[in-house]
């Protein structure tokens, strides 16, 4: 799924990565706990979390995570963001809650974690 | 195709008009004829020319104004009675996407450049500079990370011994939640360049990463050190912080004993060491409590697990 369809599935405003859209997300995981993320998480897939500090960037980069998606319509600070702009990582914001955002991709095919193998 | 745009607009904003004009101009005199007008733009394939008296910019004067001389039989005329005086002018420190806009906003061919401070003429900014400047600034940013990448991955190859070791050393700051990662952030970059495969490059991070935020967590401050051999690298992360009490409980998953502040930022909970074990081939722990705290950790570059 790209990310250009992420982001009108989840009516979600791009504010790091405008120019990435076309990349293609294989699955997602939807976490707070950026320890889980490093242990579960595979590499080309979207992240959607409510946290919005710069280890979630760093999370990001270690584990080669594609996209960054914040919910429930948190903003990210600054820091973030310029981290984000150094890595190259695209940053969505959507207003639905966890739960539901993952709902949304996982019902129009977007797979999870743990069903695709490297 | 979209990418690259962005990265483009990108160095619109980093780079000034400055960089991008061409500095020798040509420039007509008021008193020049059209006639005149029309060999120094064909000696100079330009198609058109900023209009100088005495060092003092007075008008533009194009291709397109000739044209019009010719269809009326003005050829004769002077260059100061057809050119266009309302100069649109740009400076030379304003970033490039000034120009960019400038060009969409006017639909003109180029701008004169003059200088801020005595409003003199430095140069003149067409369409094609502008394309040609961001065209080289691209290639040099991906050339320098190319020749980066390079260098270092012939640095085993190039080194004449029976063993060669790299050593890379992090210092990290016990409670230092900004820069925690960064580390672990300079240890990927680098072994990228000297050509790690992604999925060991990313068993490394995630260990090394996992480890530099304990030390930031739990400690006053500690150091990571990597040792690269061709065949593995090594990740000594060393503190002397308060100590593991009891290993073999920190080791099961789940297990905690980080503040809530820690778990805001979205760890301590209790999945760091068994997160590192998972990416290692070879994980060792040496702890005492009170003392301080270190971990080896293990990953072969060529085959294993």
């Amino acid at each position: 799924m790209t990310l250009d369809k992420i982001k009108k599935i989840l009516n979600a405003k791009v504010i790091v990565g405008s120019d990435a859209l076309n990349a293609d997300i294989k699955m997602a995981c939807g976490c707070d706990l950026m320890s889980d993320v490093l242990a579960f998480v595979k590499s080309d897939s979207l992240l959607l979390t409510g946290l919005t500090n710069p280890q979630v960037i760093r999370t990001v980069e270690m584990s080669d995570i594609k996209a960054v998606c914040f919910v429930r319509g948190k903003k990210p600070d600054k820091e973030t963001v310029e981290l984000a702009k150094s890595k190259n990582i695209p940053l969505l914001l959507t207003d639905f809650p966890l739960f539901e955002a993952c709902g949304k991709l996982y019902k129009e095919g977007l797979a999870g974690c743990s069903e695709i193998n490297e | 195709m979209n990418r690259e745009i962005t990265k483009v607009q990108e160095l619109a904003y980093e780079l000034t008009v400055e960089q991008a004009m061409t500095r020798d101009v040509v420039k007509v005199h008021s008193k020049n004829r059209m006639g005149e007008l029309r060999e120094i733009l064909r000696i100079n394939r330009i198609s058109g020319t900023p209009v100088v008296d005495k060092d003092k910019l007075v008008g533009v004067v194009s291709i397109e104004d000739f044209i019009k001389c010719l269809a009326d039989g003005e050829i004769d005329s002077f260059v100061g009675d057809k050119m266009t005086r309302e100069v649109k002018t740009l400076y030379e420190d304003e970033p490039l996407i000034h120009a960019v806009n400038k060009f969409n906003k006017h639909g003109f061919g180029r701008f004169p450049v003059v200088e801020r401070s005595s409003g003199k003429l430095v140069g003149v900014i067409a369409k094609g500079d502008i394309i040609k400047t961001l065209l080289k600034e691209l290639e040099i940013n991906y050339h320098e990370e190319e020749i980066h990448r390079y260098r270092a991955s012939h640095i085993f190859r190039d080194i004449i011994a029976d063993k060669t070791t790299l050593i890379f050393e992090y210092d990290i700051a016990g409670q230092d939640f900004k820069h925690a990662g960064e580390s672990a952030s300079g240890l990927k970059k680098s072994l990228a360049r000297l050509g790690i495969p992604p999925q060991i490059l990313r068993r490394i991070a995630i260990a090394t990463y996992e480890a530099e935020m304990n030390i930031v967590i739990f400690t006053s401050g500690g150091r990571i050190t990597a040792y690269i051999r061709p065949d593995e690298i090594r990740v000594k992360a060393v503190d002397s912080g308060p100590g593991i009490p009891d290993v073999k409980k920190a080791m099961q998953p789940g297990f905690s004993t980080a503040p809530p502040l820690v778990q805001e930022l979205g760890f301590g909970a209790g999945m760091g060491l068994p997160n590192i074990k998972k990416c290692a081939d070879k994980m060792n722990i040496n702890s005492v409590a009170g003392k301080g705290t270190e971990i080896e950790v293990i990953i072969y570059t060529q085959g294993e697990k």
